[in-house]
């Protein structure tokens, strides 16, 4: 079905350092129109610059970019009038209100008095800002100002948004709500391009995934094309004593003992079936069961299965 | 592709932005303009009856003793009402300039020169609101200008232009800090300069070195020219020293404060 899409984020072998340090180091990557692209990687990664090359804010060193069909070098305003860009750092005026906030947008973007002011009054609906309206951005919760942030990205409709690390520093009803918005936005077809240190969520929103580690994309695809590649997920049985424990691992297919936790890992997404079966075959060969506990695949498992080391080694750069 | 009336349009919705940030953040303009009223008071209570006895009565519009020294500090006091003024400029585009807003207003399709243009005009408008207070304390305490309608536009206008100039100077200054409180410390030189030059005493009081230094630079002439404007002292060729300062500074600070945005990439 996505086939016939276009693109609406085009970087081609893009380059940047530093000083000495390169940042980027020839990446490629393609967002297509209407969907939701998620650039997946630990914190200095290069997520950050990327976005601001891709909104216009610095220029690669090589390489190209291009936004909404417009290349980000020769023609940044075209740019600009298609994209909306939420950074990771709030860019809300704390001084001025909610309100004020959007009315400053709507201004910006030349909407006319009368449309502007519609314009205002929606998106303080949409994001439940109606009530704090009228106070300063100065005094809102985290999520509140978040909200207010990303609404002020939309004042201009905006074809294509890019959203740095939308739910960093949120608690977790604040980033429910935020997936909520963002599914919202898709759904209105609108090209996101988001960044985020978290598997759950590119696995939540995106249709696709770019894994940067390094300034490199290291692997690429549909979300589940990338979890059909770590072998990370795995369920976890403690016993009452080494006997139990030798008896389960001889009795489970590919499962691997710790003698020393008296653990076995067994593979497996942890679906209910399969524990059912797993636990039916235990209690018939009078195996006790100490505790269970099912571990998902995280970025640390992706970057193990995608590269071979940590994600901790990354937060050099 | 920013046509003239996007400028227009969009240094106006700036200026509107910069004047309600002000508006919500009073204390500092009320700081800034509470300096130059407690050195006016220092120097007309404390040191002003002792100053006055040097003075030439032809330099202090006529009147004697205290009221005498009022009348020949306040054109100085107002000058330093500027500087003191640009210091807000510096501290305000800092904190634009190191806050997430400015990305904001860089990935959209605005006219490039409008956040700049906001700033200069919106603290414009504070200077000159601040000079207005001044100015009214120093006529309650007895400050008696004998401009005509002429001399008080000209004197506006010497007080405009000269205002500009630092104005751009701060705005440049604060895109050079990396941070606000260092935009609150750089120009504060600036508030020094009338008191090395003929806004307290005459300059010629002076010991040779910082008698020249208080020749050439820029506030000597522009407290001479706006004294003569207002008092009725003789102006000479301070006018055109004032004018010829202030361009240089204006153009001279533009063009900095313009690369400095153009170039800033965090």
């Amino acid at each position: 079905m996505r086939d016939h899409r276009r693109p609406a984020v085009v970087a081609t072998q893009v380059r940047k350092s530093f000083g000495e340090t390169p940042v980027l180091d020839g990446v490629d990557l393609v967002a297509e129109e209407g969907t939701i692209f998620a650039l997946l990687g630990p914190n200095g990664a290069g997520k950050t610059t990327m976005v601001r090359i891709l909104s216009t804010l610095v220029p690669a060193d090589s390489g190209t970019v291009r936004v909404a069909g417009h290349d980000v070098v020769d023609d940044p305003d075209g740019v600009r009038a298609s994209i909306g860009v939420t950074g990771q750092f709030s860019a809300v005026d704390d001084l001025l209100t909610g309100a004020e906030n959007l009315q400053l947008m709507a201004d910006l973007n030349h909407l006319g008095r009368a449309a502007g002011r519609e314009r205002v009054v929606e998106l303080l609906g949409r994001f439940g800002l109606l009530d704090a309206a009228g106070r300063a951005a100065s005094t809102y919760s985290g999520g509140m100002r978040r909200r207010l942030d990303l609404a002020m990205t939309l004042v201009g409709s905006p074809r294509v948004i890019f959203l740095d690390e939308p739910t960093t520093g949120l608690d977790p009803r604040g980033r429910r709500q935020m997936w909520n918005d963002i599914r919202d936005l898709a759904a209105d077809g609108v090209t996101i391009f988001l960044t985020t240190q978290y598997l759950d969520e590119a696995d939540a929103l995106a249709d696709r995934i770019a894994v940067l580690d390094h300034g490199r994309i290291v692997a690429e695809g549909t979300p589940d094309e990338l979890k059909r590649r770590i072998p990370g997920g795995h369920i976890r049985l403690r016993f009452g004593d080494p006997s139990a424990l030798r008896a389960a691992a001889a009795l489970v297919d590919g499962a691997a003992a710790d003698h020393e936790a008296l653990a076995l890992r067994v593979p497996g997404t942890g679906d209910v079936a399969s524990l059912r079966r797993l636990l039916a075959e235990l209690d018939d060969a009078q195996i006790a069961v100490e505790e269970l506990s099912i571990s998902r695949p995280d970025l640390d498992d992706v970057f193990f299965a995608v590269t071979g080391h940590p994600t901790t080694e990354a937060e050099a750069a | 592709m920013t046509t003239l009336a996007t400028t227009i349009g969009d240094s106006t919705t700036m200026l509107r932005r910069n004047l309600r940030r002000l508006q919500r953040y009073p204390s500092l303009t009320l700081l800034l303009a509470g300096m130059p009223i407690v050195f006016l008071l220092l120097f007309v209570y404390v040191f002003g009856g002792q100053l006055s006895h040097g003075l030439d009565t032809a330099l202090s519009g006529g009147h004697t003793g205290r009221a005498g020294y009022l009348n020949y500090v306040t054109p100085g006091i107002l000058l330093m009402t500027v500087a003191a003024a640009v210091q807000g400029t510096a501290i305000v585009v800092a904190m634009d300039m190191t806050g997430g807003i400015i990305d904001r207003f860089r990935t959209m399709a605005i006219a490039r020169s409008a956040v700049l243009t906001g700033h200069v005009l919106a603290s414009l408008i504070q200077t000159l609101v601040s000079i207005g207070v001044v100015l009214g304390v120093a006529v309650a305490l007895g400050f008696r200008p004998t401009a005509g309608p002429l001399a008080w536009l000209a004197a506006i206008g010497v007080l405009v232009l000269f205002s500009f100039a630092l104005i751009w100077l701060a705005t440049a200054l604060g895109l050079a800090a990396k941070s606000v409180e260092t935009a609150s410390n750089t120009p504060m030189f600036l508030t020094f300069l009338p008191f090395l030059g003929s806004g307290f005493v005459l300059a010629a009081s002076m010991p040779t070195g910082l008698r020249q230094f208080a020749h050439y630079q820029p506030f000597t002439p522009a407290t001479e020219t706006l004294r003569g404007l207002l008092t009725g002292t003789p102006i000479g060729g301070n006018a055109v020293m004032t004018v010829a300062w202030s361009a240089g500074i204006a153009v001279a600070s533009y063009l900095w404060a313009r690369r400095l945005y153009a170039d800033r990439r965090p």
